[in-house]
Order: structure tokens, then sequence, then C-alpha cells
């Protein structure tokens, strides 16, 4: 199968590298070949993170190619047009919009890996293992409410 | 051994997906390194940090160049070592490097040194691979986690088998990506450690290193031919119409650039297999080496008389990515495209740094300034820093200008340093000052927020913590300062006496007396971290008698 990228962009501290390390370990549990970049270092001091997950059959380099982006998750508005010329012309466009109704804002990133989710044919549960593993359990259950709110579409249309 | 902290879990497949610094990690564990040392350095830090957090025995050094002293001597006592830092910590350690080439080693001793194209978090972006070239030892370059933890294994052996250093490069993209790795354990097993006196090949007077630099050449001659026959290196064949030559991350840049070419993957080039790379290129019309960095490849094979097609010097500049190979393969000038920049880092909220520059910036002082979150100080909107090169450097640079300036501006000049900087290289700058003082005296403001803030909070020897964070020795800069004779030497909260900070800065500046202050208080990422590593210390003491306080 052809590489499936996804990116994820945000501020330090948004929760980038978290959701970026949940992605990779549930679709590595799900048993593709998967690839994850990203630049530490100065992350913590609030300035902008980006993480690049590829998974399919056979992943060769680590980083997404200009304009092969095929989902990319912006944790604030501002990050969309930023690497909005890194998206295929079929590539989607995952917003905090695209999760509307959520209760608390830490959950986004959490929230918009459920949104994607909903496009990519890997079991519920594997998700729900992945999200398991990476956080302590007193987070489990709001955890869980924030990706079941992003995989069941509640906000608008998606673009 | 220490108990592990964390245990790497492999799926049905014995597969685990790691990162490049934790693959390197593992294999060191597997491989029975009796010490890990070196000292923080991005992208390079995770290694040891995962290695003490799998069980292995690790520590921070004061410096790169402390720290492979401390595993040469490992080596020399027949123990396997691994040693961390980035590029440019190199330059700190190549002193001991270089006549380590000559002396040799016993145990297996593997230098991992993390370049950063394109300088992520570093301030410049030199090439580790001329190091190898130019202290003679052998260098392996992987180019995914899986190779990290296989490179790892194989330079131990490699440094076991010709009894000389190895340096394992690997670049940010290596260390800082997570791929799928297969922890086989299929390594040589360690020697026994203990004392086997060799006074011709461990006192490197003239007499035994013209020897030894003529043995050095032998091994790599040798090691040279062995990379040919039996070296980490694979061919997949392509069309007869490209051939690349690659390694390290710009290796699977370009498979996945031209899947139509063939491509001879280099995972050892120094020495280079030079008949193995001149084999190759003879079967293709046109052959491009596909490298970031220098054009160390392109310089060598063509130096051989390879017919290589020249590279465009804009290739020397940042990482490379497939979208840039293609370019490159493509022909022509590369386009002039600028990467999405977004928001650029900043001193946190409430971060301690932020009120003592601000202070500095209000004298219009001159300023020196270091390696550390603090250069952030140089950004606006506080634009509070003057020069910044390496490590240590703000005390050298400032006397020199203090030397220098006319007088009026002389006195303006201060070198502010961090606390983890200063212990790496500030405590030698002190004592120039002190030897050397300048007419105008000079003011020296330690930064001390309490641990290496900048590469992700490590300990160091001021914080009296060990790299697990447990006890140990604490290192007190004043105590130094007061040591080395300078006569004003005081310490302040840069937040809470932001203002006796101001009078006692003007006043030094005003009287030209020899000056340090220490402005101390704990990075604000930090604070909750360092509390509960000392109360976590204060309950152990507790159930142990034998436990010693430790006196402030």
């Amino acid at each position: 199968m052809e590489a499936i990228n996804i990116k994820i962009a945000g501020l330090g501290g948004m929760g980038v590298l978290s959701a970026s390390h949940v992605l990779a370990e549930t679709l590595f549990l799900a048993g593709y070949d998967v690839k994850k970049a990203e630049v530490h270092g100065m992350s913590q001091r609030g300035g902008s993170v980006a993480s690049d997950i590829r998974f399919g059959t056979r992943i060769l380099s680590p980083m997404i190619p200009v304009g092969e982006v095929d989902f990319l998750l912006a944790l604030a508005p501002e990050w969309v047009d930023l690497h909005r010329a890194e998206l295929r012309p079929t590539g989607r466009l995952l917003t905090p919009d695209s999760v509307a109704g959520l209760a608390n804002s830490r959950s986004l990133n959490v929230a918009l890996l459920g949104a994607l989710s909903r496009f990519l044919l890997i079991p519920e549960t594997v998700w729900h293992a992945a999200l398991a593993k990476a956080f302590p359990e007193k987070l489990h259950a709001s955890n869980l409410a924030a990706f079941q709110l992003g995989r069941e579409g509640k906000g608008p249309h998606l673009q | 051994m220490s108990k592990p902290k964390r245990i790497i879990e492999l799926n049905p497949h014995g597969i685990a997906l790691l990162s490049g610094d934790e693959a390197i990690a593992l294999a060191a564990l597997h491989c029975g390194v009796t010490l890990g040392t070196g000292y923080p350095g991005t992208p390079s830090t995770e290694i040891l940090e995962t290695f003490a957090d799998l069980g292995g025995n690790a520590q921070w050094a004061p410096n790169e160049k402390v720290a492979a002293e401390v595993a040469l001597g490992v080596a020399f006592a027949s123990g396997r070592t691994l040693l961390t830092m980035k590029h440019v910590g190199l330059n700190v350690a190549a002193d001991v490097l270089f006549t380590a080439a000559y002396s040799g080693v016993t145990g297996g001793y593997v230098l991992v040194c993390a370049d950063d194209p394109g300088m992520a978090s570093s301030q410049n972006e030199q090439d580790t691979r001329r190091y190898a070239v130019a202290a003679g030892v052998p260098m392996l370059e992987p180019s995914d986690s899986q190779e990290a933890y296989d490179f790892t294994g194989l330079a131990f052996e490699i440094s076991e088998r010709w009894q000389i250093p190895v340096i394992l490069r690997v670049t940010t993209r290596v260390c800082h990506s997570h791929s799928s790795v297969h922890p086989h354990r299929k390594f040589t097993e360690p020697l026994k450690p203990g004392f086997v006196r060799n006074i011709p090949e461990r006192v490197m007077v003239p007499a035994h290193a013209r020897p030894a630099h003529r043995r050095l050449r032998k091994k790599l001659a040798e090691i040279e031919e062995w990379n040919v026959e039996n070296g980490p290196n694979w061919t997949i064949p392509g069309s007869e119409n490209l051939g690349l030559i690659a390694s390290g991350v710009a290796a699977m840049h370009a498979l996945e650039a031209a899947p139509e070419a063939a491509l001879l993957k280099l995972g050892m080039t120094h020495p280079l297999p030079m008949k193995l790379i001149r084999d190759f290129a003879a079967n293709y019309k046109r052959c491009v080496a596909i490298e970031e960095g220098d054009p160390y490849l392109n310089d060598a094979l063509r130096a051989a008389g390879i017919a290589l097609e020249p590279r465009l010097e804009s290739y020397r500049f940042g990482e490379l990515n497939v979208n840039r190979v293609r370019h490159l393969l493509a022909g022509g000038e590369e386009p002039q495209t600028t990467p999405p920049r977004g928001k650029p880092p900043q001193l946190c909220e409430g971060c301690p740094h932020r009120s003592t520059f601000s202070v500095l910036k209000e004298l219009d002082c001159i300023v020196a300034g270091d390696i550390g979150c603090y250069t952030l100080a140089a950004m606006p909107p506080l634009q509070a820093m003057d020069t910044q090169i390496c490590m240590g450097a703000s005390i050298g640079v400032g006397l020199g200008m203090r030397h220098t300036l006319p007088e009026e501006q002389a006195r303006r000049v201060v070198s502010v340093i961090g606390d983890s900087t200063f212990l790496h290289s500030g405590v030698t700058g002190l004592i120039e000052m002190a030897y050397n003082t300048p007419a105008t005296g000079h003011v020296v403001i330690i930064v001390d927020n309490g641990i290496t803030a900048m590469t992700g909070l490590q300990e160091h020897p001021g914080t009296g913590r060990a790299l697990d964070h447990s006890r140990a020795g604490r290192v007190v800069p004043e105590e130094i300062a007061r040591a080395l004779g300078i006569p004003n030497v005081q310490v302040f909260n840069p937040v809470k006496e932001l203002d006796r900070f101001k009078q006692e800065l003007q006043c030094a500046l005003e009287s030209g007396m020899l000056s340090v202050f220490v402005a101390r208080q704990p990075c604000i990422l930090a604070f909750g971290k360092i509390k509960a590593y000392e109360k976590a210390i204060a309950e152990t003491a507790g159930d142990c008698a034998c436990a010693q306080p430790v006196a402030e």
C-alpha cells in the first residue's frame, strides 16, 4: 500500500507530541510499518511543534514530502495556513472546529485523533489500548470521552 | 545495573517502535556496557537517559572532554563504554579522541555524536564525518532505528576487534524519528574488566606515539579492507541510467525520491570502502552522491577518480528531505523555498532569566552571552545579549572586549552564563579573569536556574543530584569564585531581590571591582520536579541509617 501521511501541528504544550505518540503507537499495534519524525529541543519554550507520522507496508523517509500530507491535524487555527501548502489536493484538514462541543480544551489532541480515526481502518480497541498505554490512569475516562466525541463527528462538517 | 524504571515491550513479532536514541540505548544495554557517560545536547540527550531508565549505569559529566576521558578509563580497564554528545561537544572532547585513536583501547569505546543539519537546536551545522577522518577513527552511520540498534553493537565489535575508538554518527532525524526495531541481541560478549600494564601503548610520549601512529594507519587499512568485503553496506539494483550513493537518513530520502535508481547505501563511511564504491559507480551512466552537510562523499569519491556528478553548493545548507533530493536529481538550481516557520521559541512566562535580562537592558550593558535557554534573551522584545558563540565563551569574550573597548564602553561589559554552562567550561574563563584582570575589572553573572534547562532538564554537578536524580556530590559556583579570590561574590534571587541586584550591579560596573553574581531561582519548568526529586532523596535517606545529609 502507498504510504499514508499525517501531520500534527500546534504550539509547544498543546499536546502535539503526545498525540503523535498515541497515533504512531496505534498504527504500530495495528501492524503497519510506521515512522514518526519530530524535532524536539525548543518545543518546551512555547515555539511551534510539528510531528510527521507515516504508515504503510514499508516507509522510507521519516519526513512527509511537501504536498503529500493526507491528513493535517491543526491544534489551533493559525497552524492551518502555516501548513496548508503541505496538504495533497485530496488531503483532509482536521481543526478544533472538527470536534465542537469539547468540554476540556486540554483533550483537544485526543479528540482530533478521534476525528482522524473515522478515516482510518483501525479497530477501535487498538486506539483505546494505545490511549490507555500513553496516559496515566486518572485521564483514561476523560480521554475516552474526548476520543468518542471526535470519532462520532458531532462537530461541523469536515472540510 | 540498577532496577529498570522502564522495560521495552515487544509486539508478538518481537518488534518495538523506538526512536534512534532509544535504540542505541537498548543496544548498549544488550552489549553489556559498563558505563555510559556524556554531556546533554540535543538531539543526543535521550540516549543516556533511556539507558539509565532501562537499568544501565549512566552519568552526566561536567563536559564532553571529561566524559571522553572517563570513558577512556573504562575502555583501558576492558569495560565497554558508551560516550554521547552533540556535534559541537566533540570540539570539546576532540583532544581526547585524537590521541585515544593512537593509544587504542581494550574494551569497546563507542562515541555517539549527534549532528544537527539545519540547526534545529544548535549554533552551527558542523559535520562529524570530518572528525572521523581527522582523528583517524572508524565511523558508522545508521539511517533508522533498526540500524541505530545494529550499528551500536557492530561499533563495539569493531572497537574491540581493532582496539580503536569508533564513532557512531547520527543526525537529528535518526535520533528523534521513531521506527521499528527488532532487538535480536546478537552481539559479542564483553571482556572481563581488569588492569593490564601496557606502558608503550598507554603513555603517549613521542617515543611511544610514533609507532602508535603507524599502528593506527595499519588498523585503518585493515578496517577499509573489511568494510569492502564485510562492511554494513548494501546495494539495491536499479536502472543503469542512475546510481545513487548515500548514507544515513539521506539514503532513505534517496530511496523514496528515486525508486527507479540503483542505490549503494553505505553503513560505514570511514574508512570508505573505495573498491566497493568504484565497482558500483562503474555500472551507471550517471552517478550521484546524496548527502547532507559537507560534500564529504562528493570530495572523497571525486578525489579517488570516481566519475561523480558534482553537487550544487546549495545542498550544503540545511537538512535534506525527499523534495530536495528530487530537485537535486532533476538538476539545475535549487528552488528557494522557505519552510513554514510558525512561532519562534521564547523565554517561558515566569522564567527567572526574564528579570535578570530586563536589568541588563535597563543598564544598557554590553552582554557577552552563552549557550542555554537564556540565549533567547537576544531575541525581541528583550534583545539583551550581544554575543553568543559556544559553551563557556561568555567570560573570555567579555574579558577580551574589556581589554579593548574605550573605557566608557568597557565598563558596561558583563558576561552572562548559565549554571550548567559555567561548570561545563566557564570555570577556566573565571580563572582567566582572576589572572589577566582587565583595567576596568569585570562582572560575571551566573544565571543559576538549578538545572540544564535547554536540553530538557538534566542534572549537572551544581544540582547535587546524579543523572537518575539520586543524591550526588554538589559543586557550588560561588564557592569556586571565592576560592579564586574574586573580591565581590554575591548571590541574589533575580525575581524577589531585583532592586538589590540592580543596585549591586550598577555599583560593580562603576567601581570596576571583579564581581561574580549568582542569580539563583529554579527554572519554572523544573521547579516541581526538583521538589519531587529532593523529596524522594529525603525519603530514601530516611530508610537508610548510614545516609549523610548534604551540607548547603
